[in-house]
């Protein structure tokens, strides 16, 4: 028999910082935060950055690949990859990711062979990746359904006590969506260990954020639902990893959810088939584009010794490697079988399955005669 | 045997199946301290407690998407919907996320998860909560979709459906929930998409689903009386549908009759008029005929309400002018 009754407590404990927690200043210089401690190495400092270049890479070739008629459609993470790799870089190998459709920077880091996330978008049958292979699901397109998988998926974790911890991807106009509001009164209450990640890019398509929600922050909403709400500088990778690490170990040592606000700004637009000149101006641009996540953490390493020029070219070549071997894999990428269609719509499909494969192989023998 | 209510045999066949196998877990509005606003998970928080029947917040779109997600790490979630009215709340998570997650992965995803709910009308509780939305489901590549008749079927479909690996809708009928037979005392599964006939006869075939079948009894009794010999299926599911036996039978009578409770338009009879019209049109000698709901919402006032859902006088009656057609 549980309780009656809200949990006590002060509510002020729960509210995000006045300002969203920035560690790195625009000149590149490191300001700790004792809140958010760093426990990062040389080689994980040098990590973040390559993800960062990798993603920024892959996503100039996946919108070339659209324009090119290779996909049907991708939505870019151009400005995010802080956002992305830095939560992403905070969990550990058994925890899981439910992505929104924009997270190629949180796939690479989950070691998600980028070519698997581009056959989605091609289309290519079937699915590009195995969610099981690297613990990250099937990318939502529909907005904010997966922050439920997600609760669910940490309440039966938390059963197992394997210590597993579930993150969520999804944007600002998921915030708006029924789906998101359940998820985080579900885990709240069921002291779930999910990471409620939120990228605030500003606009959800043509929508701005000041249409989306009247809250004073979307960090803010966290103290309804009886969480602790952060918010972060999305485009300081360092930032972004501290405050997602803290909510991770939070969620790990049985502490429940936290939603984390990661302020950013999608330079791009939301999707090939957008025009947002139609809806913000160059002015706007021009402002996020001088705070470019790359650029300022690439400042950073150097003012520590940590990249060179040759080091910077290293993390090129890999790219252009990567991106010409993701192309080359596009361009081959097969047709697939019209027979698999009926595969996999339920485990045991049966005779009625059958039947209409057996038809579509007659129509398809017969249009080959023809 | 032993004889049990209905409603008991939704508790039943939720403790079997959480005894046999530990991976199965209960979630829903009310299910755990209440034993379900239906009465029909009774007991199951004192034998398994809160570790796996979970009381949750009135938040249906959670429900379903919080079993999805717990589905995938390997639980075998049972989620129940209190009325199959609010199916409407959480559609997403049934229609676009449970039924295509393992499509749309080519199978490396599958989601076993019950999505149990009460459906049907005849006990005046209105348009918003009597409604037999089991043509929803049915129209949803990816889901299954059982709805029990009886007190053994209960525990038998419950059983198929939590051993299934894909998801199954089970829709529990509220006016059958007081009605009692005997159910096997030992492991009872039904495998899904296996009608049962209920009645044999050779004059014309009745299909019926759910309460329906206990319309279609009354009136194959009533028919008997006047000469007439009705054969009565029980489909016992929607998906997968047991063609074969449908087939059967009607080739054996050449008259079809379908009761269904909801709405004649759309209405899962239409299915199965549409089966035989294809499959075996030259056995017929007479037109497919349907009784079903009007289609009208569902009025509170009894005496509308029963005019809008099909009774067993006008089964009887329609049986009778088909059977001399």
């Amino acid at each position: 028999m549980t309780t009656a009754g809200a949990v006590a407590g002060d509510p002020r404990a729960l509210l995000p910082p006045d300002a969203p927690v920035r560690l790195l200043d625009d000149e590149g210089g490191l300001h700790e935060a004792d809140a958010f401690p760093l426990d990062l190495k040389d080689a994980d400092l040098v990590a973040l950055y390559r993800f960062m270049v990798l993603a920024r890479r892959v996503d100039r070739q996946a919108i070339n690949l659209q324009r090119q008629g290779q996909l049907g459609v991708y939505a870019s993470l151009l400005g995010q990859e802080a956002a992305q790799v830095g939560p992403a870089y905070a969990l550990g190998d058994p925890d899981w990711v439910f992505p929104s459709y924009r997270e190629m920077g949180a796939a690479l880091v989950r070691g998600i062979d980028p070519a698997a996330i581009l056959h989605m978008f091609r289309g290519t049958w079937l699915a590009g990746h195995d969610p099981y292979d690297a613990n990250f699901a099937l990318l939502s397109i529909p907005i904010g359904t997966q922050a439920l998988h997600a609760a669910g998926f940490a309440m039966a974790a938390k059963l197992d006590g394997a210590g597993l911890v579930a993150m969520s991807f999804f944007g600002d106009g998921a915030t708006s969506e029924g789906d998101t509001h359940e998820a985080l009164n579900f885990a709240a209450v069921f002291d779930a260990p999910c990471v409620f990640w939120v990228q605030n890019n500003q606009y959800a398509i043509s929508v701005p954020l000041s249409l989306q929600t009247r809250a004073p922050t979307i960090a803010h909403k966290a103290v309804g639902y009886g969480m602790p709400g952060y918010r972060c500088d999305g485009n300081d990778v360092l930032a972004t990893y501290a405050v997602a690490r803290r909510a991770v170990d939070r969620a790990r040592r049985g502490g429940g959810p936290s939603l984390v606000e990661a302020v950013t700004y999608r330079m791009e637009a939301h999707t090939t088939a957008d025009d947002p000149s139609r809806y913000r101006t160059e002015t706007e641009l021009g402002e996020w584009r001088a705070k470019d996540p790359i650029a300022r953490y690439e400042t950073f390493l150097r003012r520590e010794g940590l990249l060179d020029d040759a080091l910077s070219e290293e993390v090129e070549q890999e790219a252009r490697e990567l991106v010409a071997r993701v192309r080359g894999e596009i361009y081959d990428a097969p047709h697939g079988d019209p027979l698999e269609l009926f595969e996999h719509v339920y485990v045991e499909p049966g005779p009625h399955y059958d039947e209409q494969r057996r038809q579509l192989r007659r129509e398809l023998d017969g249009a080959g005669e023809a | 045997m032993a004889e049990l209510s209905y409603r008991y045999a939704v508790a039943e066949g939720l403790a079997r199946e959480m005894r046999r196998d530990p991976a199965v877990v209960v979630l829903g509005e009310d299910v755990a301290a209440a034993g379900g606003v239906w009465k029909t998970t009774q007991g199951l928080l004192d034998e398994f407690g809160p570790e796996r029947v979970w009381d949750t917040p009135i938040s249906e779109q959670a429900i379903v998407g919080a079993a999805i997600g717990a589905a995938m790490t390997g639980l075998r979630p049972i989620a129940e919907i209190m009325y199959a009215d609010f199916l409407g709340v959480c559609w997403d998570q049934i229609a676009n996320q449970a039924a295509k997650l393992r499509y749309m992965t080519a199978g490396q995803l599958t989601v076993p998860l019950v999505i149990r709910t009460i459906h049907g009308g005849g006990v005046a509780k209105g348009a918003q909560h009597s409604q037999s939305p089991e043509n929803w489901a049915l129209a949803v590549p990816g889901l299954r979709v059982a709805c029990p008749s009886t007190p053994a079927d209960v525990v038998g479909l419950l059983a198929g459906a939590v051993r299934a690996d894909d998801p199954v809708v089970v829709f529990e009928h509220k006016g059958l929930l007081g009605s009692k037979g005997e159910v096997p005392d030992d492991e009872h599964v039904l495998e899904l998409g296996r009608a049962a006939v209920r009645r044999r006869g050779t004059d014309l075939t009745i299909v019926a689903l759910s309460a329906t079948v206990r319309l279609a009894l009354e009136a194959a009794a009533e028919l008997e009386g006047q000469d007439v010999s009705a054969e009565v299926i029980d489909l016992r599911t929607l998906v997968p549908l047991d063609a074969g036996c449908v087939l059967e039978s009607f080739k054996r009578t050449s008259r079809l009759l379908i009761v269904e409770e909801n709405p004649r338009q759309g209405g899962w009879g239409a299915q199965i008029a549409a089966l035989v019209a294809e499959e075996a049109f030259w056995y017929l000698d007479a037109p497919i005929t349907r009784v079903a709901g009007e289609s009208v919402p569902l009025p509170a006032a009894r005496g509308l309400e029963n005019a809008v859902l099909p009774s067993a006088d006008q089964v009887t009656e329609t049986a009778l002018k088909l059977a001399r057609t």
